[in-house]
C-alpha cells in the first residue's frame, strides 16, 4: 500500500526550545561546528488503494490543517512512496 | 435560576473536579460534559480544563480541538456562550482557532509549577467583569507549554484592539511573546489562560499570600463573572 510522509518544521522565525537545547549538548560535547539545530516531525500515512489527485490533496489539507498548526509551523515537504508532491 | 456551567472531561484531562468545585463554590450549577458526546447538556457557560488531553500528542489540545463535543461547543462560542478555557484548554481554544496565536514549549525547556502573579488587562469579559483593569491577582501556574507565539500583524491586533485578557507581572515564566498569559475574543465571551484560576477558590487550598499560606482565592471571581455575565443577559 502506498505511503504518503509529511514533514512538518517549527516556523525558522520562532523560538525551537528543542532545537536550541540540542544544539547547546552538541556544542558542550565539542561539536561546535553543529549549531541551530531545529526538531521537527515526520508523520507516516498508509493509503488504502490508489493515490489519485482528490487523495494528494486531501492529504495536503490534513497536512497543513490536522498534522500541523499553521500559526506555529510549517508543512515542509509532502511525498507519496519517495516522489515529493509540489505543496 | 442557577446558571448552568459545563465542564468538559477529555481523555487525559486532569483539572475537570476542580473545575467544577470551583463552579459550585462560586454559586453555580457544575455540569459534567464527555468529549464523545455531541450535547451540551443546555449548559448556559463552560469551561474547557487543564491536564494532558491525549498525552499531548501531536501538538498540545490539537486532538481534543477536533473532538467531537468541540463542534457544538464552537458553535455555541460564535453564539455568545461564555467559554473559559484553562492550560490544556486554552491551548484547545488556540488549535480550534477560537483565540489566535499558538502555544509552544516554555523557553527554559522545563515544566514549571508556581503561584503566579498575573495583572487583569480586560475587565470587561464574560469571565472577568468582577475585577478592574489593572489588578494583580495571584493564581497557580503549572504546565510545559505556555510560551505564547504569534505573527507581529496578530500581535498588534492584540494589543491594539484589548484583546490581552491577562498579562505575567514580576516575571515572565515561559518567554510568552508580550508577556502575555490569557487572551479573550472581540465579543468578550471566550477566554483563555494558562494560569489556573480552579485552583485558587478556597481558603486553605489557594496559592501562599502574604497575609497567610494557601489563602488566595482570587480565581474564584472568573466564575462569579460569568455567572453575573450570564445574569445580566437575561
Amino acid at each position: 500500500m502506498p505511503t504518503i510522509v509529511v514533514d512538518v518544521m517549527p516556523k525558522a522565525e520562532l523560538l525551537d526550545p528543542q532545537g536550541k537545547a540540542t544544539s547547546g549538548a552538541l556544542d558542550r560535547l565539542g561539536h561546535g561546528k553543529f549549531h541551530n539545530v531545529r526538531i521537527g516531525k515526520r508523520f507516516e500515512l498508509t493509503v488504502d488503494g490508489e493515490v489519485t489527485d482528490a487523495v494528494i490533496d486531501e492529504a495536503k489539507q490534513l497536512a497543513t490543517e490536522i498534522l500541523s498548526n499553521s500559526v506555529i509551523e510549517d508543512v515542509v515537504a509532502i511525498t507519496i512512496d519517495g516522489t515529493a508532491v509540489q505543496l | 435560576m442557577t446558571a448552568r456551567i459545563g465542564v468538559v472531561t477529555f481523555p487525559g484531562s486532569l483539572d475537570e473536579r476542580d473545575a467544577q468545585r470551583a463552579i459550585r463554590l462560586a454559586g453555580a450549577e457544575a455540569v459534567a460534559l464527555w468529549h464523545a458526546d455531541h450535547d451540551l447538556q443546555g449548559v448556559d457557560a463552560i469551561v474547557l480544563p487543564g491536564g494532558f488531553s491525549y498525552g499531548d500528542y501531536l501538538r498540545p489540545g490539537a486532538i481534543a480541538a477536533v473532538s467531537p463535543i468541540m463542534r457544538e461547543i464552537v458553535d455555541a462560542a460564535n453564539a455568545g456562550m461564555p467559554v473559559l478555557g484553562i492550560c490544556n484548554g486554552f491551548q484547545m481554544l488556540v488549535e480550534s482557532h477560537l483565540l489566535p496565536g499558538g502555544l509552544i514549549r516554555n523557553a527554559h525547556q522545563q515544566f514549571i509549577r508556581r503561584d503566579q502573579r498575573i495583572t487583569v488587562e480586560n475587565a470587561t469579559t464574560a469571565w472577568t467583569n468582577e475585577f478592574s483593569r489593572g489588578d494583580e491577582i495571584v493564581i497557580p501556574l503549572k504546565n510545559a507549554d505556555g510560551g505564547f507565539i504569534a505573527d507581529d500583524e496578530t500581535l498588534k491586533r492584540l494589543e491594539g484592539e484589548g484583546l490581552v485578557a491577562f498579562r505575567y507581572a514580576g516575571v515572565n515564566p515561559n518567554g510568552s511573546l508580550n508577556d502575555i498569559a490569557g487572551l479573550t475574543n472581540e465579543r468578550g465571551n471566550v477566554v483563555g489562560l494558562m494560569p489556573h484560576p480552579e485552583h485558587a477558590t478556597e481558603p486553605g487550598f489557594g496559592p501562599d499570600m502574604p497575609e497567610a499560606m494557601r489563602s488566595g482565592i482570587d480565581g474564584l471571581r472568573f466564575f462569579t463573572s460569568a455567572i453575573s455575565a450570564l445574569a445580566a443577559r437575561v
